[in-house]
């Protein structure tokens, strides 16, 4: 099949589409990290005394953690030390940081979002999305505010909220991720600079796609964004994140930390569309993603939804989870991860049944090409109060040529007899056949690698939003371009 | 000009060479059946045809409606009109059927300019030809060849070649392990697509298949040569003495 494979291969040289630099006057604060670079970030922030508190405190942890142990190791990854004080960890468009309607926007930011695709203006905006842009370290705008606050639905970047909020930010902020949980939900808790923030009041069933994109673009900065989404007693969000980042040859540093909170009858879907740069296909360059994602289910009869696509990154290692303690609540997690070239994905999900009778779902597509390795990790836990608690595991890999890796590592952990667990997994292979059976009715080598992955991730993708599952599509295709080998 | 000109062909599976100089011509419009024992190598003639490329073509030239076949990728010998009935049909898990063939549809309307179909103009000719194959409707949504039975698959190949209308149609032993049904509706199906612009290359390696597709002609394929050609009677004979009768005739027993 050598010549199939070759043209494979020639795809996979196809370009990064999203790695250009925005030139913009940037205003940052000198490299390194110590309390007067987390003061500096604070008080550029304008933030009330308890937040600069909370930050110093987790950062005294980091600092602890990072004397003692460094980075968790357990991880199936590779990659070159860290230096924590060669980093910016602040970086903003200059400009009034705070912006009350779009024509305030540096006009060059506006175009590098026009270029990702993301309309920011409201009158081209996709119906029914709502759209926070966070331009390195900073929330550049947020729009459609207004008709949400109709609402009560308050969308707003965490800078704002800190401000006009702090009240719900004091009470939910660090109550599912502490900053003492992990090596880099310690460092975010210190140096995050933004991130959005929802609140959905009772009853409201949020009108619209709520949606951020994160793009990082200076150069030697790292992104530690935090999002904070709170859905009150019987109220409804769905949420997208989207990320991309210019092209460079040198890694950066993205430590970012999302909770969510469900509350008595609540509904939290989150999706996720990861396209950070991936780095060469040498393995220069590109994002460590180092992302610490959770969900409380803290109400009865809650439920919290997590879909990723994770197709960028030169290191991912996330696993968004949910913490199922209220009586029936609901746990979700599908997940499509790809890595090719050197790529690494370390990646999965942990349900942690607290609540009688609660349930959770999970399924895992993970696709290998060229040298990357991709490794699923899960811990499904039912304690010992979780009577009737339920699971459902699928967890599967697709394997890409021959020097590409698949790891599985579930973790089950049962503590009361009463639960049901179903696991299932499986790993195939692209093969000759498969390929040469599309290709002998007309499709092109790529196109006939694309369906078959397609086809792999579809129950993944059918619970993304429609605009989302047609940009996860494409960004599939586009990212296994010349991949088998 | 004939649809197919095989000129002393001699292919190579791994380095081991299987075809020895076949020699083939087809009109279009004709039924050409391929027959002989096993390993004599009439699966490997379909996979050089439909360009497989873990098959080595050493030697010999292949026209296909006057162009060079050998120099075509496969999916560009699918595009100009070759087209292959799997023995092993292929499953492609998540993709529906349907789906599936309106893509294949389409990546050859757009080889050739045309305008791609839409739900709407493809559904109706769909449903038609599920008819035309007894096939149930639920096969639409069904992911392709997932979970089909063996008649449902060789069925679902046959589908296939009436909804994409090639000039050239190779089937790849198609009957084995068809019951009688199922037998008889595949060959309904084939000769339902009979025309006088498309020519058959029916691979088969016992003769009942051609009680129900009538043949113009029988080759009988020794190893990776054509032993012996001829009518259909031909094929009854065979059925009669054994694939040993035309090894011997052939000056090349085993």
């Amino acid at each position: 099949m050598s010549s199939s494979v070759d043209t494979i291969r020639d795809l996979a040289l196809q370009d990064y589409k999203w790695g250009f630099v925005t030139d913009v006057e940037e205003d940052r604060v000198p490299k390194g990290l110590n309390e007067d670079i987390v003061r500096l970030i604070s008080a550029r922030k304008g933030e009330p005394e308890f937040m600069l508190e909370w930050r110093l405190n987790a950062l005294r942890h980091w600092f602890k953690m990072e004397r003692e142990k460094g980075e968790p190791k357990w991880a199936n990854i590779t990659f070159g030390p860290i230096d924590y004080q060669d980093i910016v960890y602040y970086s903003a468009p200059k400009q009034k940081p705070r912006l009350e309607n779009l024509e305030a926007v540096d006009p060059e930011i506006l175009r590098t979002y026009e270029k990702l695709g993301i309309p920011l203006e409201e009158q081209k905006l996709l119906a029914g999305v709502a759209v926070d842009a966070v331009f390195d370290s900073v929330s550049v705008a947020t729009t459609f505010k207004g008709k949400l606050a109709e609402m009560g639905v308050i969308f707003c970047s965490f800078s704002e909220a800190v401000k006009n909020h702090p009240d719900l930010v004091k009470k939910y902020l660090g109550s599912v991720v502490p900053h003492t949980d992990n090596f880099f939900a310690a460092l975010n808790a210190a140096v995050f600079t933004d991130g959005s923030f929802v609140y959905v009041p009772k009853g409201v069933r949020c009108p619209m796609e709520l949606s951020t994109y994160f793009r990082i673009n200076a150069a030697e900065t790292g992104q530690f964004e935090r999002t904070l989404i709170i859905a009150d007693e019987g109220s409804y969000v769905s949420y997208l994140e989207g990320c991309t980042a210019p092209i460079r040859d040198t890694n950066q540093l993205h430590a970012a930390v999302v909770e969510l909170i469900a509350l008595d009858n609540a509904t939290i879907k989150y999706s996720t569309v990861q396209n950070w740069y991936p780095g060469d296909k040498e393995g220069r360059g590109g994002i460590y993603n180092f992302v610490t994602k959770r969900g409380k289910c803290l109400g009865k009869n809650s439920k919290i939804s997590w879909t990723q696509v994770e197709t960028g990154s030169a290191i991912t290692w996330k696993y968004p989870g949910c913490i199922l303690q209220g009586d029936n609540s609901v746990g979700e997690f599908y997940s499509v991860a790809l890595t090719n070239n050197r790529q690494q994905a370390d990646t999965g999900t942990k349900m942690i049944h607290i609540g009688k009778n609660t349930r959770s779902t999970i399924v895992s597509k993970g696709i290998s090409a060229g040298r990357g390795q991709n490794t699923y990790r899960g811990l499904v836990k039912i304690l010992k109060g979780a009577t009737g608690a339920r699971n459902y595991t699928q967890c599967d890999s697709l394997l890409i040529g021959d020097r590409c890796g698949a790891h599985t590592f579930p973790y089950i952990d049962v503590r009361n007899s009463t639960a049901k667990m179903e696991h299932e997994a499986s790993t195939s292979k692209i093969g000759e056949n498969q390929l040469f059976y599309l290709r002998q009715r007309g499709l092109k080598t790529e196109d006939a690698v694309s369906m078959i992955v397609n086809g792999f991730c579809k129950t993944v993708f059918k619970e993304l939003p429609m605009e989302f599952a047609v940009e996860a599509q494409k960004l599939l295709g586009v990212s296994l371009e010349g991949s088998v080998g | 000009m004939a649809l197919l000109e095989i000129e002393d062909l001699h292919a190579s599976v791994d380095g081991h060479e299987i075809l020895k100089g076949v020699n083939l011509t087809m009109n279009a419009g004709e039924v050409h059946s391929i027959m002989g024992p096993n390993g004599s190598g009439k699966s490997t003639l379909a996979q050089v045809l439909a360009r497989r490329e873990t098959y080595e073509v050493t030697r010999g030239k292949v026209l296909f409606d006057g162009k060079d076949l050998l120099e075509m990728k496969p999916e560009d010998a699918a595009c100009q009109g070759v087209f292959m009935a799997f023995q092993y049909p292929v499953e492609i898990p998540g993709i529906g059927n349907a789906y599936f063939l309106r893509s294949a549809m389409n990546a050859v309307r757009k080889y050739h300019g045309q305008d791609e179909l839409d739900a709407m103009d493809f559904l109706p000719l769909y449903k038609e030809r599920l008819k035309l194959l007894e096939m149930d409707e639920k096969l639409m949504n069904r992911s392709v060849n997932e979970g089909f039975s063996g008649g449902e698959k060789k069925r679902n190949e046959i589908l296939q070649l009436a909804m994409l209308e090639p000039k050239l149609a190779i089937l790849d032993e198609t009957d084995s392990g068809l019951d009688i049904d199922a037998l008889r509706i595949v060959a309904q199906g084939v000769n339902a697509m009979r025309s006088p612009e498309r020519g058959f290359l029916v691979i088969t390696h016992y003769q009942r298949l051609l009680d129900y597709i009538t043949t113009d002609f029988v080759h009988v394929l020794v190893d990776g040569k054509i032993a012996r050609s001829g009518g259909p009677e031909l094929a009854l004979e065979l059925e009669e003495k054994g694939y040993g009768w035309a090894e011997t005739e052939a000056g090349i027993s085993a």
